[in-house]
């Protein structure tokens, strides 16, 4: 449970840079999770009921017609935003769609993550109330799985999807987790690898095996979020995580368990290993992608750096989804497939640099840098450039998803990593 | 009493006995089995949690005790300044305070920082994500508790009663040990109980002081029931333990007796 939502308002990196310059803004670390939402997950507590499996799951859209209005749950610092001191924020994507379509979107930042969210929602869900929503952003893991296995999204019409179709990655059309793309279309997708501090750690990181380093003793972070670290630590011992077994999962938590005694970790950390790594609290941690790049540019500098382990790193990609019973499907499903047009992933990108669907939004960014000038021209360059956006074939050959699991595999693979991680 | 205690309590007893997931559901079947796998699991953390919240109430008791008798015998007519002092702080949310810790006692941070690079402290010295910055955290955290009823018991004491012990030859430490002390053992007793049971049961400071190794019942109870989603387990744990607490309460009023408390 992080508590950086609680830092005040002028200590988000995000505004600091605001402050100099309105352009970018991008998601930070600073995500903060909830603050524990316990009486939420207590109030969820008589969730159980057997789902029903039918051709189609909350088929809507023979009935639904569009409202003009679209309520849009996303995570904070997670789409283009341009910040004026003293006046409400604009997101420059959403007001061009209301102009085309003529729908207004509410936007809103209630996600902080997977479980706290997926605990305040579900009581409603399990009703079979409207959340408030009509799309969420979901990452790929057990929570996403909660959802679906549940019936708790309304299923997609592909026929509303055409740009997605269209322009969309081949390798995020074809998701393990979402087999069909039946209830989900990617947003944005990063990398959880290692980030480190070159001038403290004396040396370049290039494995997984760095992180069990004596020298590093006390200085190393890890994730407390077992999906990362047990699909890090899987790919660590050379096991591929989606074709994993639990006894393999047995042997990475073995693993976790032998670097844990040996001392060198100093904390499992959730979003605030970032902070840390700046402060130098940590040294080498795992981290996310464009935590990283974003730490940097906030602090001024260039401390620290990002790895893909050699053993391989890992993937994650956060989805829209229409929750059960939305009140305005269609709107939904139009903006869902507004974004998937290479302009309009291009200017997103553009603010918050991480990996787009649309390979196509390539060639907006590098025209948008050939008209800019100065410090912009320079990031934008940098984003059309980046590994970080539009990782090339052999970098995502080195990166796995997560082991899609079934409800009762996930109760083995929580009981396994939960066991060192959170005890 | 029955709607806001008895039926929450009888709904997590329930509860702790239930098995199942949380897909299909989780059905009552007396599985007692959660409280044996709860307890052998996490036995290290219920430690923890009466380690360091033990510790922190014993730390808050030294530190607001001779902090109150100063205030209530010594600071004259400007103890209600001084009372809003130790107050002050705590009217800023305790995550900001705790969180601010953090930055102060980082490892190259404003404090530890400078006598590093001075060489007084040995480079790999740190504080954060030890016990000992859990136990302080801890202590900090839930000090106004300790110090207020500590106060008010000592500001109530008749100053007729010191007079007398000084005319009956008592010298300052007599005093203290026959009079002063003896007539705030209420406050002591309700500062401890105030300190001591949120302290236990805490769970923010091990997150953001603590480390690897740090992690009390409270946190592992949390963890349970937001991500493995496993309700009956945490429901045990956390029956576990109230009970435990419960017990220690109930042995802890024997001992010290509190007429005075439910009394007054």
């Amino acid at each position: 449970m992080s508590t950086d939502k609680e830092l005040p308002f002028y200590m988000d990196p995000s505004f600091l840079r605001g402050l100099t310059q309105a352009r970018i803004s991008r998601r930070t670390a600073l995500q903060g999770a909830g603050a524990a939402s316990l009486a939420a997950a207590l109030a969820a507590c008589g969730i159980g009921s057997q789902p029903s499996k039918a051709a189609h799951t909350n088929w809507v859209w023979d009935k639904a017609t569009k409202a003009g209005v679209l309520d849009f749950a996303n995570w904070p610092l997670y789409i283009d935003v341009v910040e004026t001191k003293g006046k409400p924020n604009t997101y420059p994507t959403l007001d061009q769609f209301k102009a085309e379509t003529g729908i207004k979107v509410n936007y809103s930042e209630p996600i902080q993550d997977n479980d706290s969210f997926f605990a305040k929602v579900a009581p409603q869900l399990q009703q079979g109330t409207p959340i408030g929503f009509d799309i969420i952003v979901v990452t790929n893991g057990i929570f996403l799985t909660h959802y679906m296995e549940k019936n708790w999204f309304t299923e997609l019409d592909p026929s509303k999807l055409p740009n997605f179709t269209q322009y969309a990655a081949p390798r995020v059309q074809a998701r393990a987790f979402d087999p069909g793309n039946k209830f989900t279309i990617p947003w944005q997708s990063g990398f959880t690898g290692i980030g480190y501090n070159p001038k403290l750690t004396g040396r370049e990181i290039t494995s997984f095996n760095d992180l069990f380093d004596p020298k590093f003793k006390g200085k190393v972070g890890m994730f407390s979020e077992n999906q990362d670290t047990g699909t890090l630590a899987l790919l660590g011992l050379g096991i591929q995580p989606e074709k994993s077994t639990p006894a393999d999962w047995q042997k990475a938590a073995d693993k976790l368990k032998e670097q844990k005694a040996s001392g060198v970790i100093r904390k499992y950390y959730d979003q605030s290993y970032i902070d840390a790594l700046a402060k130098g609290d940590t040294w080498i941690s795992m981290a996310w992608s464009g935590d990283i790049f974003q730490a940097n540019l906030s602090a001024g500098n260039e401390d620290l750096k990002f790895v893909i382990p050699k053993e391989g790193g890992v993937i994650w990609t956060d989805n829209m989804a229409i929750p059960l019973n939305a009140a305005h499907p269609v709107d939904a499903i139009t903006y869902m497939n507004w974004v998937y047009q290479p302009k309009i992933a291009a200017t997103i990108a553009e603010y918050i640099e991480y990996i787009t669907p649309v390979p196509g939004a390539k060639q907006f960014i590098e025209q948008d840098a050939a008209a800019a000038k100065g410090d912009d021209k320079i990031l934008l360059n940098e984003v059309a450039n980046s590994p970080n956006v539009f990782p090339s074939a052999d970098l995502l050959a080195k990166t796995s998803y997560y082991r899609v699991l079934t409800p009762s595999e996930t109760t083995q693979w929580n009981d396994i990593f939960n066991a060192v991680i959170s005890a | 009493m029955f709607l806001f205690f008895l039926l929450p309590i009888l709904t997590l007893a329930i509860m702790s006995l239930q098995s199942g997931d949380f897909f299909n559901g989780f059905v009552f079947t007396w599985n007692v089995g959660n409280y044996s796998r709860g307890i052998s699991l996490y036995s290290e953390q219920y430690l923890h949690a009466i380690e360091y919240g033990g510790a922190a109430t014993i730390v808050a008791l030294l530190v607001a005790y001779p902090a109150a008798y100063w205030i209530a015998f010594h600071a004259g007519p400007r103890k209600s300044s001084y009372l809003l002092a130790v107050l002050l702080p705590f009217f800023v949310s305790f995550v900001i305070r705790t969180l601010s810790w953090g930055v102060l006692l980082a490892d190259d941070g404003p404090l530890f920082g400078p006598l590093k690079s001075a060489q007084l402290l040995p480079l790999d010295f740190r504080v954060l994500a030890t016990p000992v910055a859990v136990t302080g955290g801890l202590a900090y955290t839930f000090f106004p508790f300790m110090l207020l009823p500590v106060y008010a018991s000592l500001e109530k004491i008749d100053r007729g009663l010191i007079e007398s012990a000084q005319d009956l030859y008592a010298n300052r430490f007599e005093v203290l040990r026959r009079v002063i002390i003896p007539l705030s053992l209420p406050g002591v007793f309700a500062g401890v109980l105030l300190t001591g049971i949120p302290a236990i049961a805490d769970y923010v400071n091990q997150d953001l002081l603590g480390g690897v190794g740090t992690t009390m019942v409270g946190r592992v109870i949390e963890r349970q029931f937001e991500v493995s989603l496993n309700y009956p387990l945490a429901a045990a744990l956390a029956f576990v333990f109230m009970l435990g607490l419960l017990a220690t309460l109930l042995l802890y009023q024997r001992i010290f007796g509190t007429e005075q408390i439910m009394g007054d």
